[in-house]
C-alpha cells in the first residue's frame, strides 16, 4: 500500500460543485453588501474619495433637513408595515382556513384566483389602481354611488392624509395570496386524527380552529410576519410606480426605498449622492438585522412546536 | 338535521365569502383589460361595460406597437428570466449536492454562508453593485441583470434543493460508483432527474420577481435597447399618462404574458408552496 492511497486525496470535485454558486454569490451579493457598508464611511470632496468615518450617519440624523426626511420615511415605513400585519395577514388566514375545510367545492378555481394579483409587476397594478381611484375616469366614484356612498368618495391618492394608507392597501390586496398559501399548507399539515379527537369532545366548526388550529399554525404566522417585515422594509416598487420617486403628495408616502433611490440618484435640483445612499442603505440594513434577530431569538426559539 | 342545516349554511357563507373576494382579486384586471379594447369615448362614458361593436376599438394597442418597442422588451425580460433561471437552477443543484452528499470541513459554514442571503435583501448593496457594474462594464447589459438575479436566487435555491438531495436514496449513488461513474456523472445522471420536481419549485418561485422586478432594470440597464418589459411598460405608461387608450393597452399587454406562464404553471406554483418547500 502506498502512502498515496492511505491518504484520503482531496476531493476537488467538492470544490467544483460549490465553487460556481460560491463565486456568484459572494461576488454579486456579499462583497457588495460589504462594500455598501463601507462606502457609507466615506465622502467625496473634489472627485476624490475621503474617509470620514460616522459623520455621513451624524448628518442622516443631526441634520435637520435629512434627519426629518429620515424619520418620516421610516415612520411612513412602519405605518405601510402595521397595514400589512393587520388586514393582509388576517384576511389571508381568514381566507386559508375557509378553503381548507374538507369537500369544498372549487377550492382550486378560488386559490388560483386569489393568488393572481402577487403574479403581477408592481408596475401593473399601481397604475391599474391609479386609474381606477381616479376622479377622472370615475370607476370608484361611480361605485360607491351606485351603493349610496358616494359621499365617502375621496381623491385617496392624492391626499396627503389618505395616500400611504391606499398604497398599502393596494399592496395587501397585491400580497393576500402569500399568506394565504402558506397558512393553507400549514393547515392541511394538521393530522386528521387531532381533528377527529377534538370533535370527539365536541370541539368543532369555530371553536375548532381557534383552540386547536390557530396554536398549531403560529410557527408559520411567525414566518410570515418576519417575511412580511423584510419585503415591506425593502419596498420601492408600488410608491415608485405609483406616485414616482417623489412619493407624493409632498412625501406622505415616501418610505425608505424610495428615500434611498432620491438620495443615491438625486432628483430635480438635488445631486445624487452614493455615499449618502449607502449611509441609508446601512441603516436598511441596521433595521432589517434587528427584526430578523428579535424573530430568530425572541420569537421562532421561544415557540412550541409539534411534530406530528 | 339541524347539524345538516348548519353545515349547509356554513358552505354557503364559505363560498360567499370566496367569490366575495376572488371578485376584489380580479376586478381590477378585468377593468383594465375589457377597457383596453373600446374607444376613448366609451371608456370614459361606460367603464364597465364590455366592448360591443359600437365601442370596440384597438387604437391603443396601435399606438402602443407603433412607439414603444414592446417586443424587443419582451425579449429581454425573456432572455434575462431564462438566463437567471438557468444559472440558479444550475449553480444553486451543484452546490445544493455538494452540501448534502459530501461531508467536509466546513459544511455547516457553507451552509449558513449561503443561507444567510435568505434574509438578507439584496437591494441594500445596490450602490456598490452600481459601482461594479460601471467598472467591470457591464452596466446597460442583460448580464448585469442575469447576475444580480442569479446572485439573489441562489440562497434559497441551494437551501430547497439541498433538502431534497438528502432524500435521494445512497444505494443508488453507490450503485453508480460501483459501476465506476465519476462523482460528476452521478450527479447529473443520476440525482438531478430524480429532484426535477424540486426544479421546477424553484424555478416558478424565482421566476416572478424575476419577471416584475423594477428596481434593478431601472438603475442597472435603463438603456432603451436593454429595457425589460417591466421598466419599458413603466416608462411608457409614463409618457402616455394622458393617452388613456394607449396606458390601458400597455397594462394588458403587460399582464398577457404573466397570465400566460401563470396558467401554465400554477400548479407547479401552488403544489411547491403547499408541499412545504419553505419552511
Amino acid at each position: 500500500m502506498s502512502k498515496d492511497q492511505a491518504k484520503p486525496k482531496f476531493r476537488w470535485h467538492i470544490v467544483v460543485f460549490l465553487a460556481p454558486a460560491v463565486l456568484v454569490y459572494t461576488a454579486v451579493m456579499i462583497y457588495p453588501l460589504f462594500a455598501t457598508l463601507r462606502l457609507s464611511l466615506f465622502t467625496e470632496v473634489g472627485q476624490e474619495r475621503v474617509y470620514v468615518g460616522l459623520q455621513n450617519f451624524r448628518t442622516l440624523f443631526g441634520n435637520a433637513f435629512w434627519s426629518e426626511q429620515f424619520w418620516n420615511a421610516l415612520g411612513n415605513n412602519l405605518w405601510f408595515f402595521v397595514v400589512h400585519m393587520l388586514v393582509q395577514n388576517p384576511i389571508g388566514i381568514a381566507l386559508a382556513a375557509i378553503l381548507s375545510q374538507p369537500k369544498l367545492r372549487f377550492a382550486s378555481f378560488y386559490r388560483s384566483a386569489i393568488f393572481i394579483p402577487t403574479i403581477l409587476s408592481f408596475v401593473i397594478v399601481g397604475f391599474a389602481w391609479k386609474l381606477i381611484l381616479s376622479p377622472i375616469w370615475g370607476i370608484a366614484p361611480g361605485m360607491l354611488d351606485a351603493v349610496g356612498l358616494k359621499s365617502l368618495y375621496a381623491p385617496w391618492l392624492g391626499k396627503e392624509a389618505y395616500a400611504l394608507t391606499t398604497l398599502s392597501l393596494v399592496s395587501v390586496w397585491q400580497f393576500v395570496g402569500i399568506p394565504m398559501m402558506l397558512i393553507y399548507a400549514a393547515l392541511l399539515s394538521i393530522p386528521d386524527e387531532i381533528l377527529e379527537a377534538a370533535e370527539v369532545d365536541g370541539i368543532t366548526g369555530l371553536s375548532a380552529f381557534w383552540k386547536i388550529k390557530l396554536p398549531l399554525i403560529l410557527p408559520s404566522i411567525g414566518i410570515i410576519s418576519i417575511l412580511t417585515f423584510v419585503a415591506n422594509f425593502n419596498a420601492f416598487d408600488l410608491i415608485y410606480a405609483a406616485q414616482g420617486a417623489l412619493a407624493g403628495p409632498d412625501f406622505s408616502t415616501d418610505i425608505l426605498g424610495t428615500f434611498m433611490y432620491r438620495t443615491f440618484f438625486g432628483f430635480q435640483l438635488q445631486l445624487g449622492d452614493p455615499h449618502m445612499g449607502s449611509t441609508i442603505a446601512s441603516a436598511m440594513f441596521a433595521i432589517i438585522l434587528i427584526g430578523v434577530c428579535i424573530y430568530l431569538f425572541g420569537i421562532q426559539s421561544r415557540m412550541r412546536r409539534y411534530q406530528f | 338535521m339541524s347539524i345538516a342545516r348548519q353545515n349547509r349554511l356554513n358552505t354557503f357563507a364559505a363560498h360567499g365569502a370566496l367569490i366575495l373576494y376572488t371578485l376584489i382579486a380580479m376586478f381590477p384586471v378585468f377593468v383594465i383589460v375589457i377597457n383596453s379594447f373600446k374607444t376613448r369615448k366609451a371608456i370614459f362614458r361606460e367603464p364597465l361595460a364590455l366592448p360591443n361593436a359600437d365601442s370596440f376599438s384597438l387604437i391603443g394597442y396601435e399606438t402602443v406597437l407603433k412607439q414603444g418597442d414592446f417586443f424587443l422588451y419582451f425579449q429581454n425580460s425573456m432572455i434575462v428570466t431564462v438566463g437567471s433561471l438557468f444559472f440558479i437552477l444550475l449553480f444553486g443543484s451543484m452546490a445544493a449536492f455538494a452540501l448534502a452528499e459530501y461531508r467536509f470541513k466546513g459544511n455547516l459554514i457553507m451552509g449558513l454562508y449561503l443561507a444567510l442571503g435568505i434574509m438578507i435583501p439584496i437591494r441594500i448593496g445596490t450602490v456598490a453593485i452600481l459601482e461594479m457594474m460601471v467598472q467591470t462594464g457591464l452596466v446597460n447589459t442583460l448580464w448585469a441583470l442575469i447576475l444580480v438575479y442569479t446572485a439573489q436566487g441562489l440562497p434559497l435555491a441551494v437551501f430547497i434543493l439541498s433538502e431534497f438531495m438528502r432524500q435521494v436514496s445512497d444505494d443508488l449513488k453507490n450503485a453508480g460508483r460501483i459501476d465506476g461513474l465519476s462523482e460528476y456523472r452521478i450527479f447529473f445522471r443520476l440525482v438531478l432527474p430524480l429532484v426535477r420536481p424540486a426544479m421546477a419549485t424553484v424555478a416558478v418561485f424565482n421566476m416572478i420577481p424575476i419577471w416584475n422586478d423594477l428596481w434593478f432594470p431601472l438603475i442597472l440597464a435603463p438603456a432603451e435597447e436593454v429595457k425589460t418589459l417591466t421598466l419599458g411598460s413603466q416608462v411608457f405608461i409614463g409618457q402616455f399618462v394622458t393617452d388613456w387608450n394607449a396606458v390601458l393597452s400597455a397594462l394588458s399587454l403587460a399582464i398577457l404574458p404573466v397570465m400566460a406562464l401563470y396558467v401554465v404553471f400554477s400548479r407547479q406554483l401552488i403544489r411547491g408552496i403547499t408541499s412545504g418547500a419553505v419552511k
